[in-house]
């Protein structure tokens, strides 16, 4: 009886595990295809699937020999030698030298051409093309092959993006954005909490429930008056609409009513004793906050933190209202947008620029997990 | 250079706000104490000052950018395009004969019939999964993951996933790949009339999947182990168990989900600009309100009727948050 137990429950096991490993497959994919493709050489990565990264590939191509400038005449022979690649690692199988027939010759076989000069193609592109008469061409000669190349990956994208594209710049603006949009909103949302959670005031459950509401007003509900507001004072006083300090306020309101919400339930459940104690012995509110409750609050603060950090990271909407597109003023998100518009076929920037771009959330993320899975649950978890 | 003036601006920008709370702090210990520098702590004015000076820079950001805002939207949405001259309904009877904006409300209403319930479907799935294998961990922290991407990049993963070449060449997008594998036409998904709009909604059920998984997992988790052997006992199997009993266990933890999603959902807006800008019939809301922001110079009044439409979606929800957070105060 108990072992018929186990077995049904190990097979139920075995079958969780299979159900559960294609979800996993199914989510990590795109984001692996991704990964793959942004450190792949941008032709083989614009002809062939990512997946096809280790496996070497067959490719047709061709090369122009040297000119008549090239030749080098050794006794009664004129000849032209050199290689047609610059870098080793492609290994030509057949060549010819017309496209039509791309298997006319084995590399390494000499081909005798209709003027009688002799061409031999060597596997690694090394060429000799030998003749009893001078050679006059000015263009070099067409040479059709097939070659075999292997998986080449490197950071020549991401040396392309960060320079020429403007990522790089809008990494550091992207962080300029974030950092403060994080820490102002959690010290404004810390003291609030503190007040909401053991201050008596007239209106304190009046101003939280506020607070509550506010927990779900769309974003869009301000872009318009803000906009507005923002405009006026930028023309009161002469400044550009678009600032730093003018998106940080932004990030900074819209935080606040999450962070205020966890942080005061967090804060509230703090033991009461403690709290009295230190009133008793005179100790003032300000004491009791910074000394007593902020260090007790650490996880609580933690996990906001990431809340916030991710959120802000990652805005584009925010951004593009409250920021200009200009190269001082561009985070990533907008970046990343523009280059989906402009660069739609490049995937070689595409995939590297997004790399870029969601590498330091995932760090994070990975790295401080815990704390924002605890968040995200006291949050929603009733008990 | 560029790193430093970020660093100093971000200095700046956190100094201020530390300079308010001890600056306040200092001017109230100065009023307020004695000639030895003791505070006279029961002083009735200190006490009824502080709570205040706490929260006046909460209050002045909560007001600002968001109470005073969602009242100038209400107002604006009656306006003309520059919001000075009074139209009354004008607005909302253009809205519901435009052929747009009903575009975007059908659309918005398909993505909040599939998006929050396939989530919340996945994330119990995964969710009873996990916590069956041995290594549940791992697993819940790379179907997770996808929460820390943003939305953009999300849309160029994608984007990638569903690319399109004709059916003689050979295909770079996984799902085009995948579909000649089985020996049918590559398609060029994203242009896709109608069908569109789920590859899109793809995108975000990819992102949430990993949240609600989490939250039902520790809500899994919290159900006492007697009631389930209890079914186990009389003879319940494993699926029945998580169907009957498991899930009405946590109803209100889904409820909360669900909501949660379905606000994402409402304001979904980068995903779209980013995927198709609207383009072949997959408008929304929040991006053709955008859209409207800027259009011609911006018509504040079309753009906020077209905010209006979310807040009025969202209302219930607020009205039910509310109520529950009452509730569970009483219990305190």
């Amino acid at each position: 009886m108990i072992s018929l137990y186990i077995k049904r429950l190990s097979f139920g096991q075995v079958l969780s595990s299979f159900l559960l490993l294609f979800l996993v497959l199914l989510w990590i994919v795109p984001t692996v295809g991704l990964f793959v493709s942004s450190f792949r050489d941008k032709d083989q990565l614009a002809i062939t699937g990512w997946w096809t990264a280790l496996s070497t590939t067959e490719r047709n191509e061709f090369r122009r020999t040297g000119t008549k400038d090239d030749q080098v005449q050794l006794g009664e022979k004129y000849i032209i030698s050199g290689n047609f690649f610059d870098a080793g690692g492609k290994i030509i199988q057949t060549f010819s030298t017309s496209f039509k027939n791309l298997t006319e010759y084995n590399s390494g076989e000499t081909a005798k051409f209709k003027d009688g000069s002799l061409f031999t193609l060597h596997a690694d592109g090394e060429y000799q093309w030998v003749s009893n008469t001078p050679f006059k061409h000015k263009r070099g000669k067409r040479v059709f092959y097939v070659a075999k190349v292997p998986p080449t990956f490197s950071l020549d994208n991401y040396r392309e993006v960060l320079k020429a594209e403007g990522v790089g710049q809008s990494f550091i603006n992207t962080l300029k954005v974030t950092i403060p949009a994080t820490v102002i909103p959690i010290m404004i949302a810390s003291f609030a909490a503190y007040a909401f959670a053991w201050m008596k005031f007239p209106g304190r459950q009046f101003l939280f429930v506020t607070v509550v509401g506010l927990l779900v007003v769309p974003l869009q509900m301000s872009l318009i008056p803000l906009l507005s507001i923002y405009n006026e004072i930028g023309n009161y006083f002469g400044v550009s609409a678009k600032s730093y300090p003018g998106i940080w306020f932004a990030h900074t309101g819209f935080g606040l009513p999450l962070a205020i919400y966890l942080l005061r339930n967090y804060i509230g459940s703090l033991p009461r004793e403690i709290i009295e104690s230190a009133r008793m012995d005179g100790a003032t509110h300000m004491q009791i906050f910074s000394r007593i409750v902020l260090p007790l609050s650490v996880p609580a603060l933690a996990s906001f933190c990431i809340f916030q950090f991710l959120w802000v990271w990652n805005d584009l909407l925010v951004a593009l209202v409250f920021l200009g597109k200009k190269d001082d003023q561009i985070v990533l998100t907008s970046k990343l947008r523009e280059l989906l518009g402009s660069r739609g076929d490049n995937w070689e920037i595409l995939t590297s620029s997004a790399f870029i771009s969601i590498i330091i959330p995932l760090i994070v993320f990975f790295a401080l997990q815990r704390y924002f899975v605890r968040g995200l649950v006291t949050g929603s978890v009733k008990s | 250079m560029q790193l430093f003036d970020a660093l100093l601006a971000v200095m700046v920008g956190i100094g201020v706000c530390v300079l308010y709370y001890t600056g306040t702090n200092f001017l109230l210990d100065r009023i307020f104490s004695d000639k030895n520098g003791f505070l006279t702590g029961k002083d009735r004015w200190y006490n009824a000052i502080q709570p205040w000076i706490f929260l006046a820079p909460a209050l002045f950001f909560l007001g600002v950018y968001l109470v005073y805002p969602v009242y100038e939207t209400f107002r604006l949405s009656f306006f003309n395009f520059g919001g000075f001259e009074f139209v009354g309904l004008k607005n909302y009877l253009w809205a519901y004969e435009n052929p747009e904006f009903q575009q975007a409300v059908l659309n918005n209403l398909f993505w909040l019939l599939f998006v929050p319930i396939l989530c919340v479907i996945l994330g119990l799935i995964t969710a009873r999964l996990a916590d069956n294998v041995r290594w549940g961990t791992i697993a819940k922290s790379l179907i997770f993951m996808p929460m820390a991407i943003s939305f953009v990049g999300a849309s160029v993963i994608w984007k990638f996933v569903y690319d399109y070449r004709g059916p003689d060449s050979e295909q770079i997008g996984s799902l085009n790949a995948i579909v000649m594998l089985f020996g049918a036409e590559p398609q060029a998904w994203i242009t896709l009339p109608f069908w569109n709009n789920f590859f899109l909604m793809v995108i975000l059920i990819w992102i949430q999947t990993g949240f609600a998984m989490v939250i039902f997992s520790a809500a899994l988790r919290g159900i006492p182990e007697e009631t389930l052997e209890a079914a186990r006992i009389d003879g319940a199997n494993e699926i029945q168990i998580f169907l009957k009993i498991m899930i009405p266990q946590i109803l209100s933890t889904v409820m909360v989900v669900w909501t949660t999603i379905t606000i994402i959902v409402l304001k979904i807006f980068d995903i779209v600009l980013a995927m198709t800008n609207g383009q072949w019939n997959t408008e929304v809301l929040a991006n053709l309100m955008f859209d409207w922001m800027f259009r011609g110079g911006g018509d504040s009044g079309r753009g906020s009727v077209m905010a209006m439409m979310i807040m009025i979606a969202v209302i219930p929800i607020m009205v039910w948050n509310i109520r529950n957070f009452r509730k569970e105060e009483q219990v305190r």
